[in-house]
């Protein structure tokens, strides 16, 4: 398979307190890979190597390799910055900017300077709210405040935000995790929608999430990769005990 | 019923604090009101008798307070931007230690200090001395008020910024900062409202002058010290004035308070 993502021999450390051991993993291009597992178990933490937002940690450290595109994010010749536009995040509680609708979108635009003109702005924005889902929710107030859209728009406009700047992965953290059923059910359409165009790792403590939206299903418990199988197979035939055990509520 | 003694408690407590405030304005209000006419606001002293205003005061306590502001908030703002972004190491801890000792330092011994630094060498009292004082009281209020205020910003918004591909510089600028700016903004005003206030560093930087002084290398006049004057004279045309002066003092506070509150108002 064709790994857009690939993670050789990844251990992690707060500190002293190693919190991800030797993860090796593949993540195909235009795939969803769903990870799942128990609360603490490194899932967040492992996220957040693959754009380097643990960087903003002082005590963080990282051992291993992360190739995307065959090449490795964590050497020193690599741009932080074009590296988190590459790839894209989305967090579990939505984080609008405070600011208007349109300048939450405009934001990654601008401080990458894509845009050519005035106009080219407004389509790119225009773009990325109609590929989030909102366009037609907020066509009508674009100058109004991001705060005063529900929780379910508020998180599609951040997608929207991520979208905006052209990346080529998401990485999500529980997009889903604080809002309604309703709100849930549109932001995973729009994970399977995305999917054509993007490479998409997402965080879900909810397994018929993972089942629904996923490719792929990595598990991990306490900071090791368990298992890691096309999410068919891992709902109904894991290699595991443990998977199983978890899978089926038998704790977690 | 304990519940409802507190409650008692507690809302006579907060009765008794704005009453306070109600009857040193409203005093102020009725003492003040009647000796305040258009030329008592643009006339300069003159001795007893013949009438005299605070005309000086009020120009020489806004040249101040803008001086004072102007090299104070930019100061005050940038040092507690560095406190709380990057103010985790030993530099920061001493910085900050420093900054709550100043903001604790009676306002005179800032006077004092000026006085040796600035009046000495000069030769003589000034306005520039008396807004470095003002600016110096002013500096690590500013400063702590905007690293609070700052810390408050939830990390996720920061995060949100990062993960755009943001540097960090301009995740404090387009970010943090406006998200912070009401609150930053309530400090400044706060600091402002403190240092119009403020006598004692005045006292022997910005002296007194019975004249306009447009000039800020010349001893300059301002409110505060004009009231102390009038109100120590032995004459209760003068004391009639000083309460005057005292109701026009407070309404310029009053005033700043509301174009900064407009200003730095929510707008998303």
């Amino acid at each position: 398979m064709e790994s857009k993502i690939s993670i050789s021999n990844l251990n992690f450390f707060y500190g002293k307190a190693q919190a991800l051991y030797d993860i090796n993993l593949e993540i195909p291009e235009r795939e969803v890979v769903a990870f799942i597992g128990p609360s603490g178990c490194g899932k967040s933490t492992f996220l957040r190597t693959l754009n380097r937002m643990n960087d903003t940690i002082p005590i963080a450290k990282v051992d291993g390799t992360v190739l995307i595109d065959g090449e490795d994010i964590y050497s020193s010749k690599t741009d932080v910055v074009a590296l988190r536009r590459k790839v894209g995040m989305v967090f579990q509680k939505s984080n609008p900017f405070p600011k208007s609708i349109f300048e939450n979108v405009a934001y990654g635009i601008r401080i990458n300077k894509m845009q050519t003109s005035k106009s080219d702005l407004n389509d790119r924005v225009e773009k990325a709210l109609v590929n989030a889902a909102l366009w037609d929710e907020v066509k009508d107030r674009l100058s109004s405040s991001a705060f005063g859209l529900s929780g379910g728009q508020q998180q599609r406009l951040c997608i929207a935000r991520a979208l905006a700047v052209e990346p080529e992965v998401i990485l999500m953290d529980e997009p889903a995790s604080a809002l309604d059923p309703i709100a849930t059910q549109k932001i995973e359409e729009l994970v399977v929608e995305l999917k054509k165009d993007y490479t998409i790792v997402i965080v879900t403590h909810n397994m018929q999430q993972a089942g629904r939206v996923s490719d792929r299903t990595a598990f991990f418990m306490l900071g090791k990769l368990i298992e890691y199988n096309p999410t068919q197979k891992m709902f109904t035939n894991p290699d595991e005990r443990l998977t199983e055990d978890y899978i089926t509520g038998r704790f977690g | 019923m304990l519940s409802a003694l507190m409650t008692g408690l507690t809302s006579a407590c907060a009765v008794f604090a704005i009453a306070i405030l109600v009857l040193i304005l409203t005093y102020i209000a009725v003492r003040g009101f009647s000796a305040i006419n258009l030329e008592f606001l643009i006339d300069t002293p003159k001795p007893v008798g013949e009438g005299g205003g605070i005309g000086n005061a009020i120009l020489g306590s806004v040249l101040m307070t803008v001086l004072a502001t102007g090299i104070g908030l930019p100061i005050g703002i940038g040092g507690g931007v560095y406190l709380a972004e990057m103010g985790s190491n030993w530099f920061g801890s001493i910085v900050r230690f420093l900054a709550d000792t100043l903001i604790g330092v009676p306002s005179i011994i800032v006077g004092i200090f000026i006085y040796t630094l600035i009046v000495l060498p000069m030769g003589r009292q000034s306005g520039l001395a008396g807004a470095l004082s003002l600016a110096i009281i002013m500096i690590p209020i500013v400063a702590r008020t905007t690293e609070e205020m700052i810390k408050l910003v939830p990390k996720s918004m920061r995060e949100g910024a990062l993960a755009l591909g943001a540097p960090e510089w301009r995740v404090t600028w387009n970010i943090v900062m406006p998200a912070a700016a009401s609150g930053i903004a309530t400090g400044a005003m706060l600091a402002i409202a403190r240092i119009s206030g403020e006598t004692a560093p005045l006292l022997f930087t910005a002296l007194n002058s019975r004249f306009y002084n447009y000039f800020y290398d010349q001893p300059m006049a301002s409110l505060t010290v004009q009231i102390y004057n009038y109100a120590t004279g032995p004459f209760d045309v003068e004391h009639q004035m000083a309460w005057a002066a005292t109701l026009i003092l407070v309404g310029l506070i009053l005033a700043i308070n509301v174009a900064v509150r407009y200003l730095a108002r929510r707008r998303y």
